[in-house]
């Protein structure tokens, strides 16, 4: 690994407040969509901060392991919890530049995110339950087709602010390059946006309400993870769901003005948009039959190689 | 700048993506509304300081057949013909989609390496002309139903209309020939309305049309 001398190893005491922030408000992101859709369901919807209670609840409570499991049950939730905190210091949030970055380091990114998704999947295999495999199968396809369009959404966008540093790219996009570039920009973010509801399992490709057998993909994968074990899922997901959309944020509202203040309240009001923006999304749409789901994760490719080649030109 | 013409050509780009990824024979005539208006206006942008009267008239004749009476057309045959959607195509969609993808990577080099005797607007004019002419070509050979096939005719025109339409000012035959080709769509609408009439009633003799109401019930 060779880290860029003129990109500096760390960055400064804002990347680090972004990092501590992103811990903080993750979970709210959770309660933000179910209010957005309580509201839509003309409902009450259960509290804002569920999210942060039921992380305080699982933490407290112990957890029960199947004698089928071995230490690969026991490693998933930790390994990916980790993996997925070490991929937040490779995303520029905020108008700020990530904690730690390197040339290339949006594959190390998208890496971490398979390296989660790995874990997750080999303990649910672990169980040896044949509906925990299924949805690791569905889980694993989905991915297998979302990977190419994130990498080569992330390529294109590398390729415009010429540097292979998400750190660098991210820095380069601000209003006007919208104005000089912005079908790219818009082609990119579509992708990234679609990629963002595949994989944090959001509706149309996933339901996360569901508990029932045929429409499942992700929450089957982590059934059997109980007490604190299932914590480290649950953040683990609120985190990841904070990294993609810090991707997707950093893109819509490159504000980088001087004050770090602003800043970082214009990409918190965007990351809450994200929220309702997800919520209003799963309020109007159905998920889409799992036939179609490679259809529209093709289109995401699309979206991406289209911005590629116009890149490239 | 992001010039207007180019956020029209990769809305070209995607119609024609969407056209691989569906199998709704709605959705084929409301994209296919939707390119036209797309190719249309892009005529007139593309022509900007060169609106003569023929150009107008081009224009406006390729819009009023190809976004009303063609949609018009179509719909009245999918109806008659009481199809919903494209159910067993040759090949998949998702697959459509994938060669898709591919045809539009091999149309951007063809385009990078045609050189044209004018410059055109945009770079991406010949690549997506070739993308749309490609689009519509793949899907004759893809698609089994014949309202299908029109369309993918259809595409395939407006793949040429547009190619026409940049040059108008160079070579205003192309776009002549272009609208021509049209009023050979229209015909081919007619003859599968006909053809359907027969195979469904063995007579293309309206008069029957009334009696056969409680046919084959």
């Amino acid at each position: 690994m060779i880290f860029s001398m003129n990109i500096g190893f760390f960055g400064n005491f804002s990347s680090v407040l972004q990092v501590t922030l992103a811990l903080v408000f993750a979970p709210l992101l959770f309660g933000v969509i179910n209010k957005t859709k309580a509201f839509f369901g003309g409902r009450k919807g259960f509290p804002l901060l569920q999210t942060y209670f039921d992380l305080a609840k699982l933490v407290r409570k112990g957890a029960v392991y199947s004698k089928t499991t071995s230490w690969v049950f026991r490693a998933g939730p930790v390994v990916s919890l980790a993996v997925v905190l070490m991929a937040l210091f490779f995303v520029p949030m905020g108008g700020s530049r990530s904690v730690v970055a390197f040339e290339g380091d949006f594959l190390f990114l998208a890496y971490c995110l398979g390296v989660m998704r790995f874990f997750i999947v080999i303990a649910a295999l672990d169980t040896g339950s044949s509906f925990e495999g299924m949805g690791a199968s569905r889980e694993v396809q989905f991915s297998a087709l979302a990977e190419p369009a994130l990498l080569i959404a992330l390529a294109a966008l590398a390729k415009n602010a010429g540097s292979l540093s998400l750190a660098v790219t991210y820095s380069g996009i601000n209003f006007s390059s919208w104005l000089g570039s912005g079908i790219v920009l818009g082609l990119i973010s579509a992708a990234i946006f679609i990629v963002l509801l595949t994989e944090n399992a959001r509706i149309p490709v996933d339901d996360p309400n569901t508990h029932l057998e045929l429409t499942m993909i992700h929450e089957v994968m982590v059934l059997d993870h109980s007490g604190p074990d299932f914590a480290a899922i649950l953040y683990g997901s609120v985190l990841k769901l904070w990294v993609f959309g810090s991707l997707f944020v950093g893109i819509l509202l490159p504000v980088k003005s001087a004050s770090p203040v602003l800043n970082t309240l214009v990409f918190m009001t965007g990351m809450f948009g994200l929220a309702v923006l997800i919520g209003v999304i799963e309020s109007v749409m159905a998920r889409m039959r799992l036939t179609y789901v490679p259809r529209f994760l093709l289109g995401a490719t699309a979206f991406a190689v289209i911005a590629l080649i116009l890149v490239l030109r | 700048m992001v010039s207007v013409n180019e956020g029209l050509l990769v809305g070209l780009v995607l119609t024609n993506l969407f056209y691989l990824a569906t199998g709704r024979l709605g959705t084929y005539v409301k994209l296919f509304i939707v390119q036209t208006l797309l190719v249309s206006f892009f005529g007139l942008v593309v022509n900007q300081g060169y609106l003569s009267t023929r150009v107008i008239i081009l224009s406006v004749i390729g819009l009023v057949i190809k976004a009303f009476v063609f949609p018009a057309l179509l719909t009245k045959s999918i109806r008659t013909a009481k199809l919903k959607r494209e159910i067993q195509p040759l090949v998949g969609f998702g697959t459509s989609l994938f060669i898709g993808i591919l045809m539009f990577g091999l149309s951007s080099w063809l385009g990078s390496r045609m050189p044209m005797p004018v410059e055109a607007s945009s770079r991406l004019v010949v690549p997506v002309v070739f993308f749309t002419v490609f689009t519509g070509l793949f899907l004759i050979i893809s698609r089994s139903k014949a309202i299908t096939e029109v369309i993918s005719y259809l595409v395939l025109e407006n793949g040429i209309y547009l190619f026409g339409i940049s040059f108008v000012k160079e070579a205003p035959m192309l776009a002549e020939l272009g609208v021509l080709l049209d009023v050979t769509v229209a015909i081919f609408v007619m003859g599968i309305v006909i053809r359907h009439l027969r195979t469904e009633f063995e007579s293309l003799d309206v008069n029957k049309l009334s009696t056969l109401k409680d046919w084959g019930v």
